[in-house]
């Protein structure tokens, strides 16, 4: 996608930086994704209580990636596609910030659901994770390979997500009803889709960002710019 | 050095955040060092106790608005405001610790070590070989191989050899504005300066060329001090390390370029590099 070299070299040198620190953090935020969704599986406390923990290199990034993008835009006043993709690296950075704190949240909730017998219920919640992370790589991938293509289908997929968390509290309001016993768990069940849920929406973000930074074009919101 | 400037101006428009008193410090030292500097052409007084270290290998851009006094500093720095009627300064300037208003100092040498290229591209009326190598022949140097390897290495250094090789003893004048700026700084490069002062050396070049000037300037760097003085603030932000704003004659701030162009300390400092006032 490259095909010219710069004549001045030094805003494609931050440009390729800014992707590699994005790139670290969109792994970081999967991997949560992913070992929370193990301990929930597992029934594996402390595995959440670690995760719950350790926010702290994604915080950071969080700081140097903005930091980054304003030294890129008040020292080298990148325009066009450049520009598209300075402003797509500050929402992505804090898309994929909050998929950290929602990944913390989950970690809560599994916690505090670990504390009473397992809820016997139909729904598919580490479905919900596998295509919550998917869609966050997909999203990430992408943006590296400048792929509004991919970034299509990370926008498709979310409606599938969108359906299982509905279905979640569609079979668990019922139980809850049946057996009071269950509410306290079965809350925590619905929270943590709900946070699945989130989650899946910030991949979409990410990957509508994606789209407006190689095709200038605004998928947001149907659509609705200019 | 200690470039914990005191601020000059009235500490209600100073925008300081605690933490960033510190970042200057982090700069290399300096090749050139300013002290207490004040600047007159006769009665009017252009610079006003200006004290401000120019770290070696690192570009230092001066701005500031007409009239600030930015010309009139680069100038102090290789003792070229001398030859001005009337002009004259107190204070000190530097090089390598000693005092270039030391009597006994040697202005000719002094003019070989703090290199100048000007805004308006200024080459002689002879060929581009002889541009490079007047100054070579000028300081003694006699062997022709040895002249004619020096002026390569300029014109390379200068990233305009390719674009010259073969057509080394056309008229300089024949050159593109572009290309006659990039064979000043090629003949200001050939007599091995240890500083390098730019006026406004891209104001007259198109985008194109003034980015070729900009990624030379980066290269240079890497083995020269570079001061620069520029009206075009978007510059001073792509191709300096640090800053220096200047108004009325006064230093008002000085520090990493990112933290001028981003959260500079002084109210007027910020004034200005938004466009608000000058």
């Amino acid at each position: 996608m490259e095909p010219i070299a710069r004549r001045v070299p030094q805003v494609q040198e931050h440009l390729d930086v800014l992707k590699e620190r994005l790139l670290v953090m969109g792994g970081l935020a999967e991997e949560r994704v992913r070992l929370v969704t193990e301990a929930l599986v597992e029934r594996d406390a402390d595995l959440a209580r670690r995760v719950q923990a350790s926010d702290e290199p994604l915080n950071e990034l969080h700081v140097e990636i903005d930091q980054r993008c304003v030294k890129l835009l008040a020292l080298h006043q990148p325009v066009a596609v450049d520009l598209r993709a300075v402003l797509a690296a500050v929402k992505i950075n804090t898309d994929l910030e909050r998929v950290g704190d929602l990944a913390v949240n989950v970690a809560e909730a599994v916690q505090r659901y670990l504390q009473h017998s397992p809820v016997q219920h139909e729904v598919d919640i580490p479905r919900m994770a596998d295509l919550a992370q998917r869609m966050l790589r997909d999203a990430l991938d992408a943006y590296v390979n400048r792929s509004v293509a991919l970034a299509e289908q990370v926008l498709d997929t979310d409606d599938t997500v969108d359906a299982l968390k509905a279905e979640v509290t569609v079979e668990l309001l019922p139980l809850m009803r049946r057996q009071p016993d269950t509410i306290e768990p079965a809350l925590d069940l619905i929270l943590i889709a709900r946070h699945l849920e989130r989650i899946a929406d910030h991949a979409t973000n990410v990957a509508e960002d994606v789209i407006f930074m190689v095709s200038g074009r605004d998928v947001r919101h149907h659509g609705l710019g200019p | 050095m200690g470039p914990t400037l005191p601020s000059r101006v009235p500490s209600a428009l100073s925008l300081a955040g605690p933490g960033r008193a510190a970042s200057a410090a982090e700069l290399p030292p300096a090749r050139m060092d300013v002290r207490g500097l004040s600047a007159w052409y006769g009665q009017t007084r252009a610079l006003t106790d200006v004290t401000l270290p120019f770290s070696a290998n690192r570009v230092t851009a001066l701005i500031g608005p007409s009239g600030c006094g930015k010309t009139t500093l680069l100038r102090t720095l290789n003792r070229l405001n001398d030859i001005v009627p009337g002009a004259r300064v107190e204070g000190d300037v530097r090089l390598d610790g000693t005092s270039i208003h030391a009597p006994g100092t040697d202005v000719v040498a002094l003019r070989r070590r703090v290199g100048m290229v000007f805004q308006k591209s200024n080459p002689f009326p002879r060929s581009v070989f002889e541009n490079v190598a007047y100054g070579l022949r000028v300081n003694g140097l006699r062997d022709r191989r040895e002249i004619a390897e020096r002026v390569e290495e300029s014109l390379r250094a200068a990233a305009i050899w390719s674009e010259v090789e073969g057509r080394l003893h056309d008229s300089a004048l024949t050159l593109s504005g572009g290309q006659q700026q990039r064979l000043c700084i090629a003949r200001a490069l050939a007599i091995q300066p240890e500083v390098l002062l730019m006026d406004e050396p891209a104001s007259a070049l198109d985008p194109i060329a003034t980015q070729r000037i900009e990624e030379l300037i980066h290269t240079l760097k890497q083995t020269y001090t570079i001061v620069i003085v520029t009206h075009n603030m978007q510059q001073a932000a792509r191709v300096s390390d640090v800053t220096a704003f200047l108004w009325m004659g006064t230093l008002i701030e000085y520090g990493r370029t990112e933290d001028v162009f981003t959260t500079p300390r002084e109210r007027l400092t910020e004034d200005y590099v938004t466009g608000r006032f000058g």
